[in-house]
């Protein structure tokens, strides 16, 4: 199939290294310590956080550091056919645990010792990219917490068809089955704290792949900064500051 | 700006499902004029400033009239991206037609994104159908092109469609049909071009006008589509493709796989208007009617007959791919039992275009008009094509290209038209320029950015090839090249030295090709797209540019050049006791040709070091061989001829049998030990993306002729395995010396061709090559000529680590499908071979009637196949005079393949030796065939 017609243009218009649409509202669920929805087109996902909380589980409780614990789920709405779909299938309790590798990452949980952070993330509407929308997400939603953190960990997806790289696939192009890097950074640190990919690449390509990924990172991070400052600013507002 | 497409999809459980899409919709696309002020980037402008008008077409203009608009009277056209993706969906031919005019820098086609663009952009309305969207989509994007530019140029719409030209018209877009616009060029020679539109009453009048007596319906209707599919899953009716007999254009079978049977069609009124090739769904007849057709077969309308032609390599070029005698439709007592049918519907044609000739007809009065006529295809298959020309004079006596366009049920021919002509009947340019276009063969001189790819000449080795700490410096071996005489591109050299510890080493070293073809060059994508060298009688079309293939790779005596080598080492029995692989620089010490090779190994004075070599080689060559027997390997025959051309006239003078020689085998030998060597290593290496070749095990059905015609001689053929089928043609020894090669001939023609594939395609026990019985085989030894071998250098470079592997090879649809276009390629150039071949045997035998021997090697109903071995043709010979229906006077006797006179006085067997007269008769002015008659 033809990904990138020989004008240049992807399947829904986009040029290869263009991102789809990017909206982020905070403070979606006012019950949470801190929450964020966060869009790449038409993929939607909503991110909650409690904490950092006294420990539930006794047992789990760490003395030197906070417990960070992550739950990914898709509503069953969220793809076009309605499904519904076991808790803890393979797939969420990987990506899960992905996340929370990621989160952790950059949260400085020795501040906090003996507590717990929790962050719930669902997919609202799939279209490719939940892992890195959910990701997003979280950022935005533990910053909105005020939980301390070293940089804002972002992530942004990048896959190789008809011999190009493509920033940012959406379903269709995900599904063509060809490589997909996923990658997470912390911006201001210019570290790397989640890269993946489950498809063999020769290794010139990957790094042009990978860095295409890095550079939407990079955007995305631009993004959530004006979006955090905006939120601030209205915060400031609000108090009459 | 965003805007989400939301359409309803049926998923294939039968659920409808909602699916949403996100549509960017962009100000950066641009129109493409050069002349325009307001759009900035021209790098992919094409539309000069000079042009009056801008043509924008409708998909149905592009869809029709491909061959119109590739001729470069039509120039500025827009092509809008929904215009391209309709034609995409309906025909991938014609898109990729369209896609060469767009990316052709001669061309001014400029393709404008409307399905992006802010302003053209189209959302479907509320009951709109999706036709009636993308027809208002041209023309929103037709009104955009003519705002934008302003009006100082026309824009026009073109399009056949009346209702879409009576909207644009109401909405201020001009817009005219493509008749009437080529009408307006002015150059009546383009109206040829057009195709007429089907149902256009008109032009059936005239028809019925021409010929009164046609007027009825003349084939039976083709049921609706959706009739068919529901009748393909109820079983009623059975789909499969079409294949007309290439003897007998009047019998067409069907390959079903519903039925697991062949499906016969008799007569041009059952297969009802399908062409070879066409997918069909075909209905079976009663039972009682499968074989009452067959009288009717050969009595057929128009009166056609078969043609000597060369005889097949292989099954694959014979008439028939596979199963029973009957394919013959002179049989009298068929087979019965075999399911006949009738085609209901065509689910996909196969019409492309044909080269042929117009039919003889007399000039009518008032020439220079319009003028139907009938055309000719060489391709026997193909029925009659009627077109329509201005141009009748010129055309007569001329080969011209003629597409398909349409079929009613009321004409007995389809109606096509003319494309272009390429030369006079009978010129020997001319033909073989057809021989060309008919094996879809690009004979192109290379582009200029082809040859930018090649390194300067005069080229030689340098020292940065020499200390390159890969190449290993074998320039003191005494190499030499053994090739037929007068070869230039000589891409394999042998050597071979005795070791102390008695053992040799034996060097196979082949033109190292990769290190001027890099992939993704301009170079390596042409080598990909023409696949392999095509050797004609008289002339070579290569697959690398000249300098590569007879200077620079080519492994010339005393000269210093790049090889890729495989040395092994081997006991004096041809024991391999090591084998390497390594890049190299030889210098050959003499190119011999076969011819010389054999009189050095044969004059025992000779004692110099490349003769010792040869002799030892051959030696070594001649165990391999009989180890390789032993395996079960096939010594199959083949006819091939070898002409001695004239240097001036290029007419053949002399014909003659290829005849092969120990030093032929000797290097056949050591290059297919180096094909099997290479294939185990890079196997071993990538066994996901090595590229191999096959050779399929024939199945019974298809050594089906050869063990009836072994039987009806009294010889047992055992074909269980290929040893044993090795063992059996070994022990088929009559009491005439021809006879065994005659058997092998017959033997050879039942088997398919090998193939390419990639090894990740399929599992290892399909890896088998037959024919050689070699677990694994690959090319390896001819890079010049041809691409696999190419292929196969990369991947060999790639396991012993001197290269990393090009990106391609992790691709394995796109292997595949190079895999796929080999194979493909690799057939027509034989095809052409032949092609060329037949052409100078006619060319031959004009003005040399000949007698010769013949061999009995088919049995008809009239009459019997002969082949020739001197000359390797086969052809009819008729017992009957045509047109008598002979049915009387011959009898057939199946189980014994004989054909006796029914008072019994004359009757002849399979592979009888008979006397035959050749002659090149002209029935019709112009065309001329071979005829063969019994002395």
């Amino acid at each position: 199939m033809e990904f990138v017609n020989p004008e240049g243009l992807r399947l829904d218009g986009r040029r290869p290294m263009e991102m789809r649409q990017l909206r982020a509202q905070i403070g979606a669920v006012a019950k949470a310590d801190g929450s964020a929805v966060f869009e790449m087109g038409n993929t939607k996902v909503i991110a909650a956080v409690y904490g950092p909380r006294e420990v539930q589980n006794r047992s789990q409780q760490i003395n030197d550091q906070a417990l960070v614990r992550c739950e990914y789920s898709m509503a069953n709405f969220s793809t076009g056919d309605r499904r519904r779909k076991p808790k803890g299938d393979r797939r969420s309790t990987e990506i899960s645990l992905v996340i929370r590798q990621a989160m952790e990452e950059c949260i400085l949980t020795n501040l906090m010792p003996r507590s717990q952070i929790d962050i719930y993330v669902q997919v609202l509407q799939a279209d490719g990219g939940t892992r890195s929308a959910c990701i997003n997400a979280a950022t935005l939603a533990l910053a909105d917490a005020g939980i301390p953190m070293r940089d804002l960990v972002t992530s942004c997806s990048a896959g190789f068809l008809n011999s190009t790289p493509l920033l940012d696939l959406n379903y269709v192009e995900d599904s063509a089955g060809g490589p997909d890097v996923t990658v997470g950074i912390l911006p201001k640190l210019d570290k790397v704290t989640l890269l993946q990919m489950d498809a063999k690449l020769p290794i010139d390509t990957f790094e042009n792949v990978m860095q295409l990924a890095v550079e939407g990172c990079k955007a995305i991070a631009n993004y959530i900064r004006e979006v955090l400052l905006e939120n601030t600013k209205q915060l400031e507002y609000r108090r009459g500051l | 700006m965003l805007h989400s497409k939301t359409f309803n999809k049926k998923t294939r459980g039968g659920r409808i499902q909602k699916l949403v899409r996100e549509v960017y919709l962009r100000d950066d696309i641009y129109c493409g004029a050069l002349f325009c002020k307001s759009c900035e980037d021209k790098s992919k402008a094409r539309l000069t400033a000079t042009a009056s008008t801008i043509l924008i077409l409708d998909t149905n203009v592009v869809l029709n009239q491909i061959d119109l608009l590739e001729n470069p009277a039509v120039e500025d056209v827009v092509l809008l991206s929904v215009v391209l993706q309709e034609v995409k969906n309906k025909n991938s031919a014609v898109y990729g037609r369209i896609r060469n005019l767009i990316d052709s820098p001669a061309r001014r086609f400029v393709v404008f994104s409307n399905e992006f663009h802010r302003d053209t952009y189209v959302q479907i309305m509320a009951g709109e159908s999706p036709n009636d969207r993308n027809d208002r989509a041209i023309r929103v994007a037709a009104r955009w092109y003519q705002s934008h530019l302003g009006e100082a140029v026309k824009v026009l719409l073109i399009t056949n469609d009346r209702e879409n030209k009576r909207k644009a018209t109401e909405e201020g877009v001009s817009a005219e049909t493509i008749e009437s616009y080529v009408k307006s060029l002015g150059q009546p020679a383009l109206l040829d071009l057009l195709v007429q539109p089907a149902s256009e009453d008109v032009i059936m009048e005239e028809v019925e006008d021409m010929r009164p007596s046609k007027r009825k319906v003349v084939y039976p209707e083709h049921k609706p589509m959706s009739e068919i599919t529901s009748g393909l899953t109820k079983g009623i009716y059975h789909q499969g493709k079409l294949r007309v007999n290439r003897y007998n254009p009047f019998e067409a079978y069907v390959g079903s796989e519903s039925i697991g049977d062949e499906i016969v069609i008799y007569g041009r009124g059952n297969m009802n208007r399908a062409f070879d090739g066409d997918v069909v769904a075909v209905e079976l007849l009663p039972q009682d009617q499968w074989h009452e057709e067959k009288s009717l077969s050969i009595v057929d309308e128009e009166d056609e007959e078969e043609d000597v032609h060369l005889v097949p390599g292989s099954s694959d070029d014979a008439p028939r791919t596979s199963i029973p005698v009957s394919s013959s439709t002179f049989d009298t007592n068929p087979v019965s039992s075999r399911p006949s049918g009738l085609v209901v519907g065509i689910i996909k044609r196969n019409w492309h275009s044909y080269c042929g000739s117009l039919e003889p007809m007399p000039m009518p009065a008032g020439s220079g008009g319009l003028v139907y006529a009938l055309f000719v295809s060489k391709d026997r298959r193909i029925p009659k094509i009627r077109i329509q020309t201005r141009q009748l004079d010129n055309l007569l006596d001329k080969r011209i290209i003629v597409a398909v366009d349409s079929w009613d049920r009321q004409s007995r021919h389809p109606s096509g038209h003319y494309i272009r002509s390429i030369g006079q009947i009978g010129d020997r340019d001319t033909e073989t320029e057809l021989v060309l276009i008919e094996n879809d063969i690009d004979a192109r001189p290379f582009s200029a950015q082809v040859l930018a790819c090649l390194p300067p000449l005069p080229w030689s080795v340098s020292s940065k090839d020499l200390n390159e700490s890969n190449r290993v410096d074998l320039r003191h071996l005494c190499v030499f090249s053994v090739d037929p005489p007068g070869c230039k591109d000589i891409d394999d050299a042998l050597h071979c030295t005795m070791l102390p510890t008695g053992n040799f080493e034996v060097g196979v070293h082949i033109a190292d090709v990769t290190n001027f073809v890099h992939p993704g060059t301009p170079l390596d994508d042409e080598a990909t797209q023409r696949g392999t060298s095509v050797y004609l009688v008289e002339r070579r079309i290569d697959m690398l540019p000249k300098p590569l293939t007879e200077d620079i790779c080519s492994l010339r005596a005393d000269v210093e050049r790049l090889a890729f080598s495989v040395i092994w080492e081997m006991t004096p029995e041809a024991e391999i006791i090591s084998t390497k692989y390594t890049k190299s620089v030889i210098k050959s010490r003499a190119a011999l040709s076969y011819v010389e090779a054999q009189a050095r190994m044969d004059d025992s004075r000779l004692v110099d070091p490349v003769t010792k070599d040869l002799r030892n080689m051959n030696a070594l060559a001649k165990i391999m061989r009989q180890r390789r027997i032993h395996r079960g390997a096939l010594t199959l025959a083949s006819a091939e001829v070898k002409f001695q051309i004239d240097t001036e006239t290029h007419d053949p003078l002399d014909i003659g049998m290829y005849q092969i020689r120990e030093a032929n085998q000797m290097v056949e030998e050591f290059m297919l030990a180096a094909n099997v060597s290479v294939a185990e290593k890079i196997l071993k290496e990538f066994p996901e993306c090595s590229l191999l070749r096959r050779h399929p095990t024939p199945t019974k059905e298809m050594l089906g002729p050869l063990l009836r015609t072994a039987a009806a001689v009294g010889l047992n053929l055992d074909v269980t395995s290929s040893k044993a089928l090795a063992d059996s043609l070994d022990r088929a020894v009559g009491d005439d010396p021809y006879f065994n090669k005659l058997i092998r001939i017959m033997a050879t023609r039942c088997m398919t061709q090998a193939v390419y594939f990639c090894s990740g395609e399929l599992s290892p026990p399909e890896f088998l090559h037959y024919g050689l019985a070699a677990p694994l085989y690959t090319h390896f030894t001819s890079p010049i000529r041809r691409y696999s071998d190419v292929i196969v250098h990369r991947l060999l470079a790639a396991s012993i680590g001197i290269y990393k592997l090009p990106t391609i090879f992790r691709d394995r649809p796109q292997l595949t499908s190079i895999a796929d276009n080999l194979n493909y390629r690799h057939r027509n150039a034989q095809m052409a071979s032949r092609g060329s071949v037949e052409l100078h045997t006619l060319i031959y035998f004009r003005n040399r009637p000949t007698d010769t021997e013949a061999r009995i090697v088919k049995m008809r109903s009239n009459g019997f196949i002969v082949f020739v071995p001197k000359f390797g043709i086969e052809g009819p010979v008729y017992l009957t005079m045509r047109g008598d229906k002979g049915g009387g006077e011959w009898f057939v006797d199946e189980q014994q393949q004989k054909i006796r006179k029914m008072d019994g006085s004359v009757s002849y067997s399979i592979l009888q030796a008979v006397k035959i007269h050749l002659e090149v008769l002209e029935p019709k002015p112009n065309r001329p065939k071979l005829q063969l008659t019994l002395l």
